[in-house]
């Protein structure tokens, strides 16, 4: 285990490099000048030339994307063109409101799919089944701004239970922030469930029909201590990478749910650096957003070698 | 006293057991042989009242020391299971939870029964395993400890009833025969009326007191081990006792030419620092049968792999017909590639279940010519020609992939354990249509099984493999009627074959 986590973490700087390219270059690809856009159509050629030497883009981009690698590492993220503030404390800020949303998010993701998932698959081919197989696949068809629409529309402009912006006020309790946070965050779980439960009840389905499952009831163990006892670790090793993946699809989801319920976290922030052409923020946020990728990537590899010691013991190579 | 009364059980309506009687005293062994598909093993479910879904008792009584099983409620079923029933089933691999300690599993079988955590190492010391096993995963155990770990489980209780279903498939003849004997000692001590479900007519003959043969669902006959297996009365026995190959049988004397086709010298091979293969030199004439046997890991898979070009490169070179051939099959061109065919023991996973058997046969001749004759050599039925593997027969798939290795007109084929799923009438169908076909083509086979009795009726000469090295080789007749190397005398033993000593010299 100590050595699969060495030789993962091992791995991590030099995609990290990769990432920090990657977001470089599109950026560099970004139709349009910088200097241009800030200052605005009517702006003199003189004045955009002033403002190109200031923020050194006319210097060549080997030099700049060296100058921002060595930045981004030594905490120096510099300076937002639009909003005038330092980088590091707005991406951080908002990347808190972030993950405090897809945290409330996963809270309510994790245990809902994996408890839909089990009782499918111990149930399955019965109408729960069936019931939770295809509503599962129908929300995670729906993309998340078309629930998030319903769910505003719904339950905070028709039935008034919910505020309709997903930042509580300054100084409010956590059950206030839970309250707000609550709609957005069950928009992106109602994408996601069905993608899970139907992980987990694959395994749980194979689960309760294998040999030692059936071997366990053989020697007197209720149904129920059968799925406590058995089934439920052995159904969980493909939720655990299925969580993983959802995770990502969560952070992806982040930008349009939080566009959608005014909330200041990093994917509305990543959206507006876009439009702005602020291009500092753009790539912090984005390299962040990667970096936060691979730490779920990881986590999600670590949790599937804990459950399941076939893969941890290296009876099997994942 | 077990006592089983006109049991009949039917899946979804399709009966497949019909108005089965029998009884079994406490501490007397039941053998209840048949093919797959006779339906011993919905048998041996019924007796613990737990058939797969879609599965109903439509008629008959099951009676444990007085219990009538099948009317239990759920709670005194659980209650009955507890207290009196044991089953081991075939592939204790798959009935052991992969996510468990194995302590921690024995541990909750020894709840059950209300007895302390504390006696793990004692059930563990029960079935020979030291207490160390407690703390590895089922994976980290080989198939004979694991199938011990089962037995432990059983053990935790005292059962009225042991089920063992096919409890020894899988393993090998020397792990079987160990198995087979913790059981033997252990039948006294555990005084439980025991059921022992096997395809295999000659073990059940050692070690039980009465046998009832089942047939399409059926008992046919049944009674004492002894007087069944000597003097059949059902005719189904009778074909099924003449059906398994026997050493010491009468067999078909046959000439080949001693021109060697394929040579192979000193073959090493290695997975990481542990060689598999160990200096092996080995000569296959034109047109001659070698038999390969050995235990698992003894190496022999892993020479026939080398043989066709699969597996891992290494050590020393394999010629045939005087040209060396390439240690990797891709670097072999086509037409030495077709001269070295292979069948594996599981058509399962060598046949492509999304083609049918016309386009799997049409493929392997590559022209596309002449696939109902290439189906009728392996005396496979026309009308299979259109249909998919899942529909047909183990032993039909087998004909499929056989028919597929002679499509290239091979110099030789590789057959790796071709019949050991298969039932043996099965078989002994598809062992002659192999020896036909040698006869017509002049073809040769390495052969390997770790059935004995098979290869001495199939091979010319046979060839011992034990720990990567080959230990023993001659004609099949000496070797396995008057071995000389102690582990081929093992092998032998195991089997339940009593060598001839008659030339052994004694030092």
């Amino acid at each position: 285990m100590k050595g699969f986590l060495l030789r993962r973490a091992a791995t991590v700087p030099l995609t990290l490099l990769g990432v920090s390219l990657l977001v470089f270059a599109a950026t560099e690809l970004v139709p349009g000048d910088v200097a241009r856009t800030i200052l605005g159509r009517e702006a003199s050629q003189a004045s955009v030339t002033a403002l190109r030497e200031q923020l050194g883009l006319d210097r060549p981009w080997i030099q700049r994307y060296a100058d921002w690698l060595g930045g981004f590492l030594t905490g120096d993220w510099g300076e937002s063109y639009t909003l005038g503030v330092p980088v590091h404390d707005l991406v951080l800020d908002r990347l808190g409101h972030s993950l405090l949303l897809a945290g409330v998010a996963f809270a309510l993701l994790a245990p809902v799919a994996v408890g839909l998932g089990l009782w499918a698959g111990v149930r399955h081919d019965r109408a729960a089944d069936r019931v939770i197989s295809v509503g599962g696949l129908a929300f995670g068809a729906v993309p998340e701004f078309v629930t998030g629409v319903i769910l505003l529309v719904v339950f905070a402009v028709k039935l008034r239970w919910f505020p309709s912006g997903a930042q509580a006020p300054e100084g409010s309790g956590p059950l206030i922030v839970l309250w707000h946070l609550a709609l957005p965050a069950l928009s992106l779980v109602l994408l996601c469930t069905g993608y899970v439960a139907r992980h987990v009840r694959a395994g749980t389905v194979a689960s309760v029909e294998s040999p030692y499952a059936r071997a366990a009831e053989l020697r007197g163990l209720t149904r129920g201590q059968v799925v406590r006892r058995h089934v439920l670790r052995n159904s969980t090793v493909p939720a655990a990478s299925a969580l993983g993946v959802q995770l990502q699809f969560l952070l992806g989801g982040l930008v349009s749910v939080e566009l959608l319920f005014t909330y200041p976290g990093i994917g509305a922030l990543l959206l507006q650096a876009a439009v702005d052409k602020d291009l500092p923020v753009l790539q912090a946020a984005a390299l962040v957003l990667g970096l936060l990728y691979m730490v779920i990537v990881l986590g999600a590899d670590v949790a599937y070698r804990l459950l399941d010691p076939r893969v941890r013991l290296g009876a099997v190579t994942s | 006293m077990i006592t089983v009364d006109g049991l009949s059980v039917a899946y979804q309506g399709v009966a497949v057991v019909h108005d089965v009687s029998f009884s079994i005293a406490p501490g007397r062994t039941y053998g209840l042989v048949g093919e797959s598909g006779s339906g011993k093993t919905t048998l041996g479910r019924a007796l613990g009242r737990h058939l797969p879904s879609g599965g109903a008792v439509t008629a008959g009584r099951i009676e444990v020391d007085g219990a009538d099983v099948l009317a239990l409620p759920p709670r005194e079923l659980r209650a009955w299971r507890a207290s009196a029933l044991a089953v081991v089933h075939q592939e204790a691999g798959s009935a052991l939870d992969p996510t468990m300690r194995v302590g921690a599993q024995l541990a909750e079988a020894l709840r059950i029964q209300g007895r302390p955590r504390g006696d793990v190492t004692g059930l563990l010391a029960k079935v020979r395993l030291p207490g160390e096993v407690a703390r590895r995963y089922p994976h980290q155990l080989s198939g004979g400890q694991q199938q011990r770990v089962v037995i432990a489980a059983a053990l935790a209780g005292r059962p009225r009833l042991l089920v063992l279903d096919e409890p020894t498939s899988g393993l090998d003849a020397t792990v079987e025969r160990e198995i087979l004997n913790l059981i033997w000692a252990l039948r006294a001590e555990i005084g439980a009326a025991i059921v022992l479900i096997s395809h295999d007519l000659a073990l059940v003959g050692r070690l039980c007191d009465d046998v009832g043969v089942l047939y399409a669902g059926r008992l046919v006959e049944e009674g004492p081990a002894a007087r069944v297996l000597s003097e059949p009365r059902h005719p189904y026995t009778r074909a099924l006792l003449d059906s398994a190959p026997r050493i010491g049988a009468e067999r078909a004397h046959r000439g080949h030419d001693v021109t060697p086709l394929l040579e192979v010298r000193g073959l090493t091979r290695a997975y990481g620092k542990t060689k598999v293969l160990d200096d092996v030199s080995l000569a296959i004439g034109r047109g001659e049968i070698v038999g390969l046997v050995g235990e698992s890991g003894s190496g022999k898979t892993t020479l026939a792999r080398a043989v066709a070009g699969l597996g891992r490169r290494g050590g020393g070179a394999i010629t045939l017909d005087g040209a060396e051939l390439p240690t990797e099959v891709g670097r072999r061109d086509p037409a030495t590639r077709r001269r070295i065919s292979m069948v594996f023991q599981d058509p399962d996973a060598s046949l492509n279940p999304s083609h049918t058997v016309r386009t799997i046969l049409t493929r392997a001749l590559g022209d596309g010519g002449g696939v109902a004759e290439l189906a009728a050599l392996a005396a496979l039925e026309p009308h299979l020609l259109d249909v998919r593997p899942s529909r047909l027969s183990g032993g039909q798939k087998q004909r499929v992939a056989i028919a597929r290795a002679f499509a290239g007109r091979p110099d030789l084929i590789v057959c790796d354990e071709p019949v050991s799923a298969l039932d043996v009438s099965v078989q002994a169908g598809v062992l002659r249509t192999l020896a036909d076909q040698q006869a017509r083509t002049g073809v040769s086979y390495l052969f390997i099984s770790h059935d004995l009795a098979v290869v001495y009726q199939l091979a010319d000469r046979v060839v011992v493999m034990s720990g990567g090295r080959i230990v023993e080789e001659g004609p099949a007749e000496r070797i396995l009627r008057e071995p000389r190397h102690p582990y081929t005398i093992g092998l032998l033993r195991a089997a339940g074959h009593e060598p001839s000593q008659r030339r052994r010299h004694v030092h």
